[in-house]
C-alpha cells in the first residue's frame, strides 16, 4: 500500500515536470511557465487528477446498474447541486445587475459569484420563512389523513414516493416540504433574535467597557472570563434543563427562555470583540477631540464609535448568527430546544435520523434526514460566503 | 561616459483601483551613470516611490508597468526571468526603505539579518560577512559596532537602525541602492548622522544611488543631480548646483520658493497684559515615570507661542496637560488669568470651547465615517446651540474660511479629501467652537511643503482677523521662522531656553538650541561637508548631544 503511494506522487511529481516542460515548449517560454515553481506546476497536476476523479464518479452514481449507481449517488447529488447552484447564483447575478436602483447594480457588479450565492440563499430562505403559510403545502403539524407514513422523498412511486409529497413523510405521516419552510421560519427567526439580542448586550457592554475602561472594564470583562471558562453547548444544556422546569410554572414558553440563554452565552464573545475594536478606536484622535469637547458617553459610543465599528461588528453577526443557529438546531436535536409539534430543523434531523443506516442500498429513503441537515449547511455556507464578502470590502474601505 | 548603469526609457506604470487601470507614471526617463547619485523630489503621489521600485524592475501589489524599457547593466529587467532577477535583488540592487523599524524582522538579530543576503547569494560566507557587517557598522559610526550586530532591532534607536539597514544593503557591495526617504521619520538632530553615514559610504564604494525624498534640503546634500517629479511627470532635471541656481520650471520654482514665508514680526507685548493661557511650573508624570519638569511659559492674545524641541522632549505632554487630558501633578494652567481645573472632566463647558486642539494625523483626528459638515456642525451645535439653516449657514461661513468650496466639500467624507483639505477641516472644528486659544500638534508635519505653507499662511490669515492665539508645537524650525512670535525650547521635559522669536534665531544661544538650529538642513549643497567640518566628523547628533 505506501508503495503504491508513493509510486502515485512519484509518477505525479513526473507527470508535472512534464507539463512544465510542454508547457516552456509549447508557449515559447512565456514568463508563466518559465517562472513557474515545481510546486505550482505539482498543483495543477494534482488539481487536474481531482478533477478527472470527480467526473469519473459522476457518471459512475448515472451507472445503470443500481449497485454502482448507489454508491456514488450522493456526491452525484453534490455535484449537481453545485452545478446548479452555480448556474443559479451567475442568473441571479445578471439579473442584479440588470434591475433594481444604480445603488444595487452597482453592488452586484463588484459582487464575486460566491457572495451572489449566498445573498440569493438567505434571500430565498427569508421569503420561505416570511410567507411559510402562504407557501407550505400542508400545516407543519398537520398529520395527513389517509396517506402513509414514511413516503420517500424523489415522488418517483417505483421507488416507494408519491408526488403529492415531494419530499414524502415523516414517521407519522407529516409532509416534509411543509415542516423544512415552517422550520425556516421557526429556527431562522428564532436564531435571528437571539443573535440581536446577542449583539444588543455584548456590544452595548463592550463598548462601554472600552470607553470607560478601569473598573467597570475589570468588573464586566471578568464577569465575561467566567461565562466563557465554561463549554457553552454544556452550560446551555445545564440551563435549559432547569428553565425547562421553571417555563411552565411561570407560564412563559421555554422558547423564550432559550433565546434569553443562548442570547446571554453569545453576547460573551460579542463583548469581546466589540471591546477589542472599541478599544483601537478609543485610542483615535477624533475620540480625543469629542472627549475635550465635552460629549456625554451615549455621543461618543453610538455617534463616534459605532459607526467606526459596524464592519467588523456585521461580519461577526453573521459567524455569530451561524453559531446561535447551530447551537438551537444541537439543542432542539437532543431535545431541549424548539418543541414539538412546532417544526425545527434540528429535530428534525434526530427525528429521522434511523434513516441515514439506508444509504448504502436505498439512497431516496436516506435523503428524509439530510434534507434538514443540508436546509441548515446551505444557510451556514450561505452566510458565511456573505460575511467574508463584507470582511473584504470593509478592509478594501481602509486602504 | 561609458555605458550607464542604469537606463529607463519611456515607463509607464499603471495602478489598480476602482476596477481600473490609472496612471501612475506617465512616460519617464532616467538614467543612471555608475556611482552617481540621483535625487528624486516631488510631492507625495507623485510617484517617486512607485519609480524608485520600478528601477528594480519591481511593483507593488496592484500595479503593473505597462509600457517602456528599465535595463540595468545591459539586463532588461521587464522581461528577465525570474532566476535571473533572484541573482540581481539584494546582490547588485539593494533597497532601504522609509520606515528601518517596520521593515527589519524583529524575531531576529539584526546581524543575522544582515548575513542573509551574502550568504544567500554566495558571496561570501556568513563568518566573512558577519565580520563585515561589523566594519561596515563601524564606518556607519554606529556605537559598539562589534556588538551592536546582537541585538534585536527594539533594542537600537531608530536612526542607529537605518544606519543598520543602509549596512544591510551594503552587505553584498551592490552596484546600485534605492534609498527611499529614509530620513524622514526621523528628528533633525539624528538625521544628520544617517546622512553624513550614507553620504559617506556611498562615496567610499562607489556606490550608484537613487534617492528619494520630499525634503529638497536633503536632497541638497546627498544628490549629484536631481529629478523633479510632479503627478507622474517629469518637470526637469538637472545638476544639483544648477537646478538650486537657476530652475528653469515654474513648479521647481514654486518648490523652492516655499521656505521663503515669514510673518512680519509683531510689537512686544504690552507689560502687565494678561496673558491668554499661562502654564505655571507645571510638573507631569506618567504613572510614575515623571516627564515634564517645572515647565513655565505664557500665551498672549493674537500671537503664536511656537515650541520646539525633539520627539520625547515634551511637547506634546504639555499640550496635553494644557487640554486636560494629564492632570499635572504639581502646577496649575490659567486661562485669562483663572486657574483652570486640572481634568478635563472637570472644566465647564465654555472654558472647554475656549481651548481648541488641531491635531497632527488629520486622518485619524476626523472621524472616516462622518461627513465634513457632520464634524464642522458638531461643535457649532454642541457650543453656540445652533440648529437647522442657522447651524448650515455657520458651517458654511467656516468652510469659505478655510477655502474650501462649501456646496462641494458639504457631503464628502474625509476618505474624499487630500492630506491638505483634511487638516483645513481640523482646523475648521476647531473654530467652530470660537475658541480663543488653538494647540496645533504638528500640524504641517505629515504634509508636503507646498501644502504646508497653505496651512501655515491659512493660520496666519485667521489669527489676523480672529486675533486666536496658537500654541505650535513642532520639531520644523523652518516652520518655528515662519509662523512664531515667542520660541520655547524644550529638552527631557525642560524648558531650556525661551524669547521672542529674534532672540531666539540670533546668537548666543543654549547649547542645545545651538544644535537644533545648526541641525536643520539648508538649501546649500555643501552645508551638510561644512557642517560636519565644524562639528568634527565624529561629533554629529547623538555625540554631540552626549557632549553636552
Amino acid at each position: 500500500m505506501i508503495l503504491w503511494i508513493a509510486a502515485v506522487l512519484i509518477g505525479m511529481g513526473a507527470l508535472a515536470w512534464v507539463f512544465r516542460f510542454a508547457g516552456q515548449a509549447a508557449t515559447g517560454n512565456a514568463p508563466k511557465f518559465r517562472d513557474m515553481p515545481f510546486g505550482v506546476a505539482y498543483g495543477y497536476v494534482l488539481a487536474a487528477l481531482v478533477v478527472g476523479w470527480l467526473i469519473w464518479a459522476y457518471f459512475q452514481g448515472r451507472s445503470s446498474d443500481p449497485a454502482i449507481a448507489n454508491k456514488f449517488f450522493f456526491l452525484r447529488i453534490g455535484i449537481e447541486g453545485f452545478i446548479i447552484f452555480a448556474i443559479a447564483a451567475w442568473l441571479f447575478r445578471l439579473a442584479g445587475r440588470r434591475v433594481g436602483t444604480a445603488w444595487s447594480r452597482k453592488m452586484f457588479r463588484a459582487m464575486p459569484l460566491t457572495a451572489a450565492f449566498g445573498v440569493m440563499i438567505i434571500l430565498i430562505y427569508a421569503i420561505l420563512a416570511i410567507f411559510a403559510g402562504l407557501l407550505a403545502p400542508y400545516g407543519q403539524e398537520q398529520i395527513i389523513p389517509g396517506v402513509a407514513a414514511n413516503i420517500t422523498p424523489g415522488g418517483d412511486p417505483a421507488l416507494g414516493g408519491n408526488l403529492d409529497f415531494p419530499l414524502g413523510t415523516d414517521q407519522i405521516g407529516r409532509d416534509i416540504l411543509s415542516r423544512l419552510i415552517y422550520g425556516a421560519q421557526n429556527t431562522v427567526g428564532i436564531a435571528f433574535a437571539t443573535t440581536l439580542l446577542a449583539f444588543f448586550l455584548g456590544g452595548t457592554l463592550g463598548f462601554l467597557a472600552a470607553t470607560f475602561g478601569g473598573w467597570l472594564d475589570q468588573v464586566l470583562s471578568r464577569m465575561v472570563d467566567v461565562l466563557m471558562a465554561i463549554p457553552s453547548l454544556i452550560f446551555a444544556l445545564l440551563l435549559m434543563t432547569i428553565a425547562s422546569v421553571w417555563a411552565p410554572r411561570l407560564g412563559i414558553p421555554l422558547t423564550v427562555f432559550m433565546v434569553i440563554i443562548i442570547a446571554v452565552i453569545d453576547s460573551t464573545r460579542v463583548f469581546r470583540l466589540s471591546r477589542a475594536v472599541g478599544q483601537n478606536i478609543v485610542v483615535m484622535d477624533y475620540i480625543e477631540a469629542a472627549k475635550l469637547r465635552g460629549e456625554g458617553f451615549g455621543y461618543i459610543i453610538f455617534k463616534e464609535i459605532l459607526p467606526n465599528a459596524t464592519a467588523p461588528l456585521l461580519a461577526e453577526f453573521g459567524l455569530r448568527f451561524c453559531f446561535v443557529f447551530l447551537t438551537i438546531a444541537a439543542l432542539s436535536f437532543l431535545g431541549v430546544g424548539i418543541q414539538p409539534p412546532l417544526a425545527d430543523w434540528g429535530t428534525m434531523v434526530r427525528d429521522l435520523s434511523g434513516f441515514v443506516n439506508y444509504a448504502q442500498f436505498a439512497p431516496m429513503a436516506a435523503t428524509a434526514p439530510l434534507l434538514a441537515a443540508g436546509a441548515i449547511a446551505l444557510l451556514t455556507v450561505a452566510v458565511n460566503f456573505v460575511v467574508d464578502w463584507m470582511l473584504h470590502k470593509s478592509s478594501g474601505l481602509k486602504e | 561616459m561609458t555605458e550607464p548603469l542604469l537606463k529607463m526609457r519611456g515607463v509607464k506604470i499603471e495602478g489598480r483601483s476602482d476596477e481600473m487601470w490609472n496612471p501612475i507614471i506617465n512616460g519617464v526617463d532616467l538614467t543612471l551613470a555608475r556611482g552617481e547619485v540621483l535625487g528624486l523630489i516631488g510631492e507625495s503621489g507623485a510617484g517617486k516611490s512607485t519609480l524608485g521600485l520600478a528601477a528594480m524592475g519591481y511593483t507593488r501589489d496592484g500595479v503593473r508597468i505597462s509600457d517602456g524599457t528599465i535595463e540595468f547593466d545591459g539586463i532588461d529587467l521587464l522581461t528577465a526571468s525570474a532566476a535571473v532577477k533572484r541573482e540581481l535583488l539584494g546582490k547588485r540592487i539593494a533597497y532601504v526603505a522609509q520606515s528601518a523599524a517596520a521593515s527589519f524582522n524583529p524575531a531576529h538579530r539584526l546581524i543575522d539579518q544582515h548575513v542573509e543576503g551574502p550568504s544567500q547569494h554566495g558571496v561570501m560566507s556568513r563568518a566573512e560577512s558577519e565580520a563585515d557587517g561589523m566594519e561596515l557598522y563601524r564606518k556607519l559610526r554606529l556605537p559598539n559596532p562589534d556588538e551592536i550586530g546582537f541585538r534585536y532591532p527594539h533594542q537600537v534607536s531608530g536612526g542607529q537602525l537605518q544606519r543598520a539597514m543602509t549596512a544591510m544593503a551594503m552587505s553584498c557591495r551592490p552596484d546600485l541602492i534605492v534609498f527611499d526617504e529614509p530620513t524622514t521619520a526621523l528628528d533633525v538632530t539624528t538625521q544628520i548622522e544617517v546622512l553624513s553615514a550614507i553620504r559617506d559610504i556611498v562615496d567610499q564604494f562607489g556606490t550608484a544611488a537613487i534617492y528619494i525624498t520630499h525634503d529638497l534640503a536633503v536632497v541638497a546634500q546627498m544628490a549629484d543631480r536631481i529629478k523633479v517629479l510632479l503627478k507622474g511627470d517629469e518637470v526637469e532635471t538637472a545638476d544639483t548646483r544648477t537646478m538650486l541656481d537657476a530652475p528653469t520650471q515654474e513648479y521647481t520654482k514654486s518648490l523652492w520658493a516655499v521656505r521663503s514665508f515669514e510673518r512680519p514680526a509683531k510689537p512686544a507685548i504690552a507689560t502687565g497684559a494678561v496673558p491668554v493661557v499661562s502654564v505655571q511650573n507645571v510638573d507631569a508624570a506618567y504613572g510614575t515615570t515623571p516627564v515634564l519638569h517645572d515647565v513655565s511659559f505664557d500665551m498672549h492674545e493674537g500671537r503664536t507661542v511656537a515650541v520646539v524641541g525633539e520627539s520625547g522632549s515634551g511637547k506634546s505632554t504639555t499640550a496635553r496637560c494644557i487640554t486636560g487630558l494629564l492632570p499635572p501633578t504639581s502646577g496649575q494652567i490659567l486661562l485669562d488669568g483663572e486657574a483652570l481645573p486640572a481634568s478635563y472632566k472637570k472644566r465647564s463647558k465654555d472654558q472647554l470651547r475656549q481651548v481648541q486642539m488641531i491635531y497632527q494625523m488629520a486622518d485619524t483626528a476626523l472621524n472616516p465615517r462622518m461627513s465634513i459638515g457632520q464634524i464642522i456642525a458638531r461643535p457649532v451645535q454642541f457650543y453656540l446651540g445652533l440648529t437647522g439653516a442657522a447651524k448650515r449657514k455657520r458651517v458654511d461661513q467656516l468652510l469659505e474660511q478655510i477655502e474650501l468650496e462649501p456646496s462641494e466639500y458639504y457631503n464628502r467624507l474625509p476618505s474624499e479629501l487630500s492630506g491638505g483639505q483634511k487638516q483645513r477641516v481640523g482646523i475648521a472644528r476647531a473654530l467652530a467652537a470660537e475658541p480663543k486659544f488653538i494647540i496645533c500638534d504638528e500640524v504641517t508635519s505629515a504634509l508636503d511643503q507646498l501644502v504646508a505653507e497653505g496651512i501655515l499662511r491659512l493660520l496666519a490669515k485667521l489669527q489676523d482677523d480672529l486675533s486666536l492665539s496658537y500654541m505650535f508645537i513642532t520639531h520644523d524650525l523652518a516652520t518655528v521662522r515662519a509662523i512664531a512670535d515667542e520660541v520655547v525650547v524644550m529638552k527631557d521635559g525642560r524648558v531650556v531656553e525661551q524669547g521672542p522669536k529674534a532672540d531666539m534665531f540670533t546668537p548666543p544661544h543654549h547649547a542645545y538650541t545651538d544644535l537644533l538650529l545648526s541641525s536643520v538642513p539648508e538649501m546649500d549643497p555643501d552645508w551638510l561637508t561644512n557642517l560636519l567640518k565644524e562639528r568634527g566628523v565624529d561629533n554629529v547628533g547623538d555625540a554631540a548631544v552626549d557632549k553636552m
